[in-house]
């Protein structure tokens, strides 16, 4: 099934923000918004809600930690509690402080590339992954709003005009 | 402007009239003669088996180590290894005996000169029994000392934690002036009044070293001319440790922390008053060698004041520990005043972004302490070398739960709830967090000079928190009284427009 969508283009970041906000308060909806770079507030005024890639963080280096306190006392404390140069093998909680190196690591080793990963699988990026953009201009210097088209194509068109827009097309979406 | 409300000057006189109570108990309790410590003794069952001649070999390693043989250092890496392997890490009660019979129970957990130091226990066991008599008369004159040093050290980490909050302060307005910082103007006139209490608390602090200089007190120990006179260790220091260059070097820390504070809190009134630039840029440059000049004075300091208690003990990178300590307590004190002030309604332009910024530094300097304190601690676990580790076997023996106590408190507690963006916005969890992180660093800073000057013999009591509540006490009557010398906004500052309108 096919639907129409409308693509504004803009060419200024203050301008976008007006644009969407407006066309927030008209309750028509913004299915995406293209942008060549991060713009403050920009998901604020689409209301999106936050992420919350900095909680699963905080879980990968639990994880980690764990990780590392059961690798190093299984090797080092269970499996062959070795006398090495003297240090106390005895319980894990008196040779901790030589372990420390290594569960630090590993908690930020976790946090970090779990959280990376998930950010891509979530943001679905993958090498050989084709790109997805409506317009080449929006990865250069040019804003582009698509909002849903229901039946009400010209004003919608002509509510997008005065927004600013600098081209407002109507496509077909697959 | 500010004014001092009524309340909050009574709440800071009470605490000083309760402090100098506190203070003057613990000078009045404590032993005058050798009689009194027998007294206190007998009635501590417990003192003479356990913890006293545990403490004995220790503490005399720490305060007279002119008295330390071969013997006593044999008996002292027996017990080392012991306490390892008994798990006894904390077992203040790993007596010679004991570390004998773990010693046997565990030979693995030993390393190649095992029967060397057997002997040597034996010998020294023997050794023991002669000289009991004399040994006891020698440890209750040790104890002696250590009561007597009670109140002094008290006094002196209560004088010391106060002031460094305040200098801990200074460092971070100079970095925001330095830094040109865009959010944190609004909080300058805050910042100002703690540094305040730089000069009340700095003459303080050099009375009490003049004190301890003519002997009133036995806070350091290579003062003493008859402990130098017996130990080499020392002497071989007194090119650096003595008391005029001592006392020269404090005068030039404090004075010139002092002239800086001075400097910029004049430039930057008269840059309200003018709207003159040229003031701004006197700063900017007084705060860059301000900063250069505090790099060296305090780390200087912090060899002088704290790690000279410990004569015979060094570590490099004492000085940034101690700075990391003291510089997160400031900024806890920042936001702890700040948060007042805003309930008070005095701060219209501060608001939850600038509370969020204090936060992150209250949850990063915390960090950045613990990683500083781990680095100290560990490289010197890590090598065991007897000359450097007794320092941590001392405290890890008698002093387990201020030790680790102040780790929870410093690293684990804010990292749990500072680490979440929503909670740093929020005044209670602030304030929550920056009274833990300040007894925290209370802790931090008691064990640093209590097991140099009194040993085993510790205790957190009235003369402790008198001394925290004296300081306390004079430390909110400065501060508050500073505040309502000026507006609370620097509104000749040319970032204050951006820090009113600062928004993270």
């Amino acid at each position: 099934m096919s639907h129409k969508v409308i693509h504004a283009l803009y060419n200024d970041d203050d301008v976008l923000m007006d644009a969407v906000k407006q066309t927030r308060k008209a309750h028509h909806h913004i299915e995406e918004v293209y942008t060549p770079f991060p713009v403050h507030g920009l998901d604020k005024a689409m209301g999106l809600a936050p992420t919350r890639i900095a909680i699963a963080a905080f879980m990968y280096g639990c994880t980690g930690l764990s990780f590392a306190i059961w690798l190093l006392n299984n090797i080092m404390i269970q499996d062959w509690p070795q006398d090495i140069g003297g240090k106390p093998s005895f319980s894990y909680l008196q040779n901790m402080p030589a372990f420390v190196p290594v569960m630090f690591e590993e908690t930020v080793f976790f946090a970090a590339h779990l959280m990376v990963i998930t950010f891509y699988m979530r943001s679905k990026l993958w090498p050989f992954k084709k790109a997805e953009n409506p317009d080449v201009r929006t990865t250069d210097d040019h804003f582009l709003m698509e909002v849903a088209v229901n039946n009400n194509e010209s004003e919608l068109t002509s509510f997008l005009q005065s927004t600013g827009a600098v081209e407002v097309k109507v496509v077909e979406k697959h | 402007m500010y004014t001092f409300s009524s309340k909050l000057k009574n709440l800071a006189i009470i605490l000083m009239v309760l402090g100098l109570l506190g203070i003057g108990y613990g000078f009045f309790s404590a032993p005058k003669n050798t009689e009194d410590v027998e007294k206190i003794l007998a009635a501590d069952a417990h003192g003479e088996h356990h913890a006293a001649p545990a403490a004995h070999g220790e503490a005399k390693h720490e305060a007279t180590p002119a008295a330390h043989t071969e013997a006593e250092h044999a008996v002292e890496a027996v017990k080392d290894s012991a306490a390892v392997a008994a798990h006894g890490l904390d077992s203040v009660a790993a007596h010679v005996e004991e570390a004998h019979v773990a010693e046997v129970a565990k030979p693995e957990a030993h390393e190649a000169p095992a029967t060397e130091a057997h002997a040597e226990v034996a010998h020294v066991e023997a050794a023991h029994g002669e000289a009991h008599a004399d040994e006891h008369k020698e440890h209750v004159e040790h104890v002696f000392h250590q009561l007597q040093n009670k109140p002094w050290s008290a006094l002196y980490v209560g004088a010391l934690f106060i002031f460094l909050i305040s200098l801990g302060v200074l460092a971070f307005y100079a970095i925001q002036w330095a830094a040109q910082a865009g959010w944190s103007p609004g909080l300058f006139r805050v910042m100002e009044a703690i540094t305040a209490y730089i000069v009340p608390g700095g003459i303080i602090l050099f009375v009490l070293l003049v004190l301890s200089g003519v002997h009133i007190n036995h806070l350091f120990v290579w003062m003493d001319p008859e402990v130098v006179a017996k130990d080499h260790l020392i002497q071989g220091k007194s090119g650096y440790l003595n008391v005029p260059f001592f006392l020269i070097r404090a005068a030039i820390f404090l004075g010139g922390w002092m002239l800086y504070r001075t400097y910029t809190r004049k430039n930057s009134l008269a840059l309200d008053e003018t709207n003159d630039q040229t003031y701004y840029k006197k700063n900017f440059k007084a705060s860059a060698g301000f900063l250069a000049f505090f790099l060296v004075s305090e780390s200087m300091m912090s060899w002088d004041w704290i790690m000279s208690v410990d004569p015979h003990w060094f570590s490099t990178l004492f000085g940034w520990y101690v700075f990391a300590s003291f510089f997160v307590s400031g900024i806890t004190t920042i936001a702890l005043i700040t948060l007042y002030l805003k309930s008070k309604g005095y701060l219209e332009h501060i608001n939850n972004s600038h509370f969020h910024d204090l936060a992150k530094f209250m949850f990063g300097i915390s960090v950045f302490w613990t990683y500083l304190w781990f680095s100290q601690f560990m490289l010197m676990w890590y090598a065991n070398i007897p000359e450097e580790v007794t320092y941590y076997k001392f405290r890890i023996e008698h002093y387990n739960l201020p030790f680790f106590g102040m780790v929870v408190m410093n690293f684990v507690f804010p990292i749990l709830i500072l680490i979440n963006t929503d909670f740093k916005r929020v005044p209670w969890i602030i304030t929550m967090a920056g009274i833990i992180i300040l007894s925290g660093h209370y802790l931090d800073f008691h064990n640093m000079i209590f097991p140099a000057t009194v040993g085993d013999q510790w205790f957190i009591g009235a003369a402790e928190l008198g001394s925290l509540a004296f300081f306390a006490g004079l430390f909110i009557f400065v501060v508050f009284t500073a505040l309502s010398k000026a507006p609370l906004l620097a509104k000749g500052n040319p970032l204050i427009e951006e820090s009113k309108h600062f928004h993270y």
